[in-house]
C-alpha cells in the first residue's frame, strides 16, 4: 500500500524575532533528528536519472539520495552522498537560494508544499559536525604538481578541496586576515555562524591544503610569481569593490557601503566595541540602498547594532527585489521597513558633514531594460526628505582589480569580470577563474560550481598541457 | 605573528620598530603602506612605511601614538609579535628624474617622506626636503633625510629648533627667492597638505599628496577611504594614497577623518584605564 502523502512542510524552528534582534544568533534553529526525518519522508525518492531537483542544483547533488539516507538514520551515508559534489554543505544548507534551484523543481510542489531540501542538507552537516562525523575523504596520493588559489571565498575553497583530493598540492592565498572570502566579511553571523565557516576551513586544511592569509596578490606576491612557482593558477577573489552612486554629499560621514558596514560588524565585530577594538557608529535611523541579500544583511545587522529603525529604499517595488524571499520575510518580521519607488538624489549633512537627509524622488515604472525589469523613472517634482543618521549602499559590488591593475595580459569584460572560456581559462596560459570574478555577482553555490569544474579543467590541463591559441569568452 | 626585532623611542609618543615581515619587505616599494592588526580582539590600522630590508626580511615603521591601537603598539617591546600585517599596499609614489623635487613632509609624514625623498635622489634628482615639526622634541629622522637630501629645510612651528614657522612658510620663501621645483611632493596633516597645494598651484607646478584616510580592509574592499579627486570618487587604498594634491578636496578628508572620534576617546581611555 502506498505511504500517504504529507503535504505541509515542516517548520523549522526559529528564535522570536522580537528576540533575535538583540543578538548575532542564527535566526532559523534548523531540524531536530525527529523533525529532519519527518521532512525527510514526505519526499518522493524520484529516481536519480529523473529527479528534477537534482537537476536544478548547480553542483548536482543526489538529494534524494541523501534524504534516503537520513530516513534510515545514516547520517554519515547522508554526508558521504552530499561530499560526492557538495564539501560544503553547512554552507549551501543555509545560504543557496534553493527556491530558485532545487526546491523550485520538486515534485512534491505539485501536490503540496515542496520538500525543504535546504534546511535538510543543513540538518545533516550540522549532525555530522556535532557529533564528529566524517565522510570518508579519498585523496589520490601526491602527484608531485603544485596549484595556486588565489581567494579563499567559497570557489576557491571548492577548487581546493577538489584539487587536494585529486592529488595535487594546493596553497590558498588570502587577502584578510581570515579565510573564508565573502562568508566570513560578508553574510552576517546570524545567518551564516562563523564557526561553521572555520570548520569547513579546518577539515581542507586537514586534508593538507596550505592556507595563507595577508598576501595580496597583485601587490605582495605578484601574480607572474604565481605562475613562475605552481603548474597552474586559479583566481576566486570575487567581487569585492563596492559600487556607490556619485551623488552630492555622498561621502558625508554616516555614509557607508554594504561592505564596509558588514566587514566592520562580521569580520572585525564591532558589533562588540569596545571590547574589539573596531567601532560601527549607532545613530537612531538607517536606510539602505537596494534590495538584493546584501541589503537586506546589512538592515538586519544595523537592528541588531541598536539602530531603531530601519529602511530599505528600493527604486522598483516589491516584485522586483533580488533578495531571497526568506531574507525579505526574515527583515519584514524583525520590523525592517521599505519604501519603494523611490531612489536618493542627495545627500545632506549637518556644518560638519555628519549625515542628517537623505533626499528622495519618487519613480514610476517605465518599459523593461536589458535586465527584462521595468525601468524606475523619476517622476519630476517628488522629492522628499527623509531623516536619516545613517545610508549604506547595497546596490552591488565589482571585481577588484587590485589584482589586475598590473596584469595587461589579463584581459576582463566591460563589466571588470575576468575573461574565461568554458572552462575556465583566462587570457593567460595556466591561469584559471571562477566565482564572482567572472560572473559580476552571484551566489556561493553558482561560485562553488565553478570552482569544482575549474579543478576538473585545471586536472586536465596539468595532465595534458593542452592550451587553446584562442580563448572564447563565455557569458555568465 | 610578525615579530618585532627593535624598537627605539623618536620623540615623545612617536616610535620607531622594526619587524620581520619577509614577503612585505621582498616587495615594498616608495609611498607604500602595511595594515596591521594586533590581535584577535585588534582593528585593522594603516601605517605607513618607512625602510625595508630584503636581505634580513625586516620593515621598519615609524609611528605616533594617537589612538587605542597606536598606545597599545608603542607598548609592544622586541620579542612581542604583531598577530597581523599585511602589505605592500596601495601603488608606490611615482618616481621619475623631474630635474629639482620638493619633498614636503610635516610630523608623522616624515617616514614617507624619507622613502620618497630617498627614491627620488636614486632617479636622479635634485631633492630639497623641506620638513617641519611642533618643536624641538619632536624632530625626527633629521640624519636620516639629510643622508638622501641635496638640501635639507627644517622648521619648527615654535621657533625652537633652527627656525620658526610652518613648511608652507619655508616652501613660499623658497619658491620667492627663485628657487627652482619641478615637482612637489607633501605628506603629513591634510590642513598642511591643503596649502602646500594652495602655494604650489599658483606657480603651477605638479604636485602629489600622499593622502591618510580612514582604512578597513586596504585593498579595495570597503570604501572607507573613499576620498573625492577631480569630482570622482576614488578609494585611497587601491587608486592612491599619492593624488594629484590640485585636484584633491582636503576639507572632505578633513571631515571624514573624524568620523570616529568618540569611538576613539572611548577606546582609548577604557585602555589607559587598563580594561582589556
Amino acid at each position: 500500500m502506498a505511504k500517504p502523502i504529507k503535504k505541509k512542510r515542516i517548520a523549522v524552528p526559529e528564535q522570536d524575532p522580537k528576540a533575535r534582534i538583540h543578538n548575532f544568533n542564527e535566526v532559523a534553529l534548523g531540524y531536530t533528528f525527529e523533525l529532519a526525518k519527518e521532512e525527510a519522508s514526505r519526499c518522493l525518492q524520484c529516481p536519480y536519472e529523473y529527479a528534477p531537483c537534482i537537476k536544478g542544483c548547480p553542483v548536482n547533488v543526489n538529494i534524494p539520495g541523501f534524504i534516503k539516507k537520513i530516513l534510515e538514520e545514516d547520517i554519515k551515508g547522508a554526508l558521504e552522498v552530499i561530499h560526492e559534489t557538495n564539501s560544503l554543505p553547512g554552507i549551501t544548507g543555509r545560504v543557496c537560494p534553493q527556491e530558485q534551484q532545487c526546491e523550485m523543481n520538486c515534485v512534491m510542489g505539485k501536490l503540496g508544499d515542496k520538500i525543504n531540501i535546504g534546511k535538510l542538507e543543513r540538518f545533516v552537516a550540522d549532525y555530522a559536525r556535532e557529533h564528529g562525523i566524517m565522510a570518508e575523504t579519498k585523496i589520490a596520493p601526491k602527484n608531485g604538481k603544485k596549484v595556486a588559489i588565489v581567494g579563499s571565498g567559497p570557489s576557491g575553497l571548492t577548487a581546493a578541496a577538489d584539487l587536494i583530493k585529486m592529488g595535487y598540492d594546493v596553497t590558498v592565498y588570502e587577502a584578510l586576515h581570515e579565510p573564508g572570502g565573502v562568508l566570513i566579511y560578508g553574510i552576517p553571523e546570524f545567518r551564516l555562524p562563523k564557526d561553521i565557516v572555520h570548520y569547513e576551513v579546518k577539515f581542507l586544511k586537514m586534508i593538507g591544503a596550505k592556507i595563507e592569509t595577508n598576501v595580496v596578490i597583485g601587490k605582495t606576491i605578484t601574480l607572474q610569481e604565481l605562475i613562475d612557482e605552481y603548474d597552474a593558477v586559479f583566481l576566486g577573489t570575487g567581487a569585492g569593490t563596492p559600487k556607490f552612486l556619485n551623488l552630492p554629499g555622498v561621502n558625508c560621514k554616516g555614509i557607508y557601503s554594504a561592505n564596509e558596514f558588514l566587514t566592520r560588524i562580521n569580520l572585525m565585530k564591532a558589533y562588540k566595541f569596545p571590547e574589539y577594538d573596531t567601532p560601527i557608529k549607532v545613530g537612531k535611523r538607517l536606510a539602505v540602498i537596494g534590495a538584493g541579500n546584501v541589503a537586506m544583511d546589512a538592515a538586519r545587522s544595523a537592528l541588531r547594532v541598536g539602530f531603531e529603525e530601519v529602511y530599505i529604499l528600493y527604486r522598483r517595488t516589491r516584485e522586483y527585489m533580488t533578495a531571497r524571499e526568506e531574507e525579505i520575510h526574515h527583515a519584514e518580521e524583525e520590523g525592517v521597513k521599505f519604501m519603494f519607488l523611490v531612489s536618493p538624489v542627495e545627500f545632506i549633512g549637518d556644518e560638519n558633514c555628519n549625515l542628517k537627509v537623505v533626499k528622495l524622488i519618487m519613480n514610476k515604472l517605465g518599459e523593461p531594460d536589458s535586465s527584462g525589469r521595468r525601468r524606475p523613472e523619476p517622476i519630476p517634482g517628488t522629492e522628499f526628505a527623509l531623516e536619516v543618521d545613517a545610508v549604506v549602499f547595497a546596490i552591488g559590488q565589482r571585481p577588484n582589480k587590485i589584482l589586475y591593475q598590473e596584469v595587461p595580459e589579463l584581459k576582463t569584460t566591460k563589466w571588470g569580470t575576468l575573461v574565461v572560456d568554458e572552462k575556465y581559462r583566462t587570457t593567460m596560459r595556466g591561469v584559471f577563474a571562477g566565482g564572482d570574478a567572472v560572473r559580476g555577482e552571484a551566489t556561493v553555490v553558482l561560485a562553488m560550481g565553478d570552482g569544482k569544474r575549474a579543478a576538473k579543467a585545471i586536472d586536465e590541463y596539468i595532465r595534458t598541457g593542452e592550451w587553446p591559441e584562442e580563448i572564447k569568452p563565455k557569458t555568465f | 605573528m610578525f615579530e618585532i626585532v627593535d624598537k627605539k623611542v623618536l620623540a615623545p609618543n612617536i616610535k620607531w620598530i622594526r619587524v620581520k615581515a619577509p614577503l612585505v619587505a621582498k616587495s615594498a616599494r616608495a609611498g607604500q603602506f602595511i595594515v596591521l592588526r594586533l590581535h584577535e580582539k585588534g582593528e585593522r590600522i594603516p601605517l605607513t612605511l618607512f625602510k625595508w630590508h630584503k636581505e634580513d626580511g625586516t620593515i621598519e615603521l615609524v609611528f605616533q601614538e594617537v589612538g587605542k591601537t597606536t598606545y597599545e603598539l608603542g607598548s609592544y617591546e622586541p620579542g612581542d609579535k604583531i598577530m597581523d600585517i599585511v602589505g605592500p599596499l596601495g601603488k608606490p609614489t611615482h618616481i621619475e628624474n623631474y630635474g629639482t623635487a620638493i619633498v614636503v613632509s610635516g610630523g608623522v609624514g616624515a617616514p614617507i617622506g624619507y622613502a620618497v625623498t630617498r627614491a627620488l635622489k636614486e632617479a636622479g634628482n635634485h631633492v630639497v626636503s623641506i620638513i617641519g615639526f611642533r618643536n624641538k622634541q619632536y624632530v625626527i629622522l633629521e640624519d636620516e633625510f639629510r643622508k638622501v637630501s641635496d638640501e635639507l629645510l627644517i622648521t619648527t612651528d615654535d621657533g625652537s629648533y633652527v627656525r620658526k614657522g610652518f613648511t608652507t612658510d619655508v616652501l613660499k620663501e623658497y619658491l620667492a627667492n627663485g628657487g627652482k621645483a619641478d615637482y612637489v611632493f607633501t605628506v603629513g596633516p591634510v590642513i598642511m597638505m591643503k596649502l602646500i597645494a594652495d602655494i604650489t598651484r599658483k606657480y603651477g607646478i605638479k604636485t602629489d599628496a600622499s593622502l591618510n584616510p580612514i582604512m578597513v580592509d586596504g585593498t579595495g574592499m570597503c570604501g572607507a577611504c573613499r576620498v573625492t579627486v577631480g569630482g570622482e570618487i576614488k578609494f585611497a587604498c587601491v587608486d592612491g594614497p599619492d593624488f594629484d594634491a590640485h585636484q584633491v578636496n582636503f576639507d572632505e578628508l578633513l571631515s571624514r577623518l573624524t568620523e570616529y572620534k568618540e569611538e576613539e576617546r572611548i577606546a582609548l581611555d577604557r585602555y589607559v584605564k587598563g580594561v582589556h
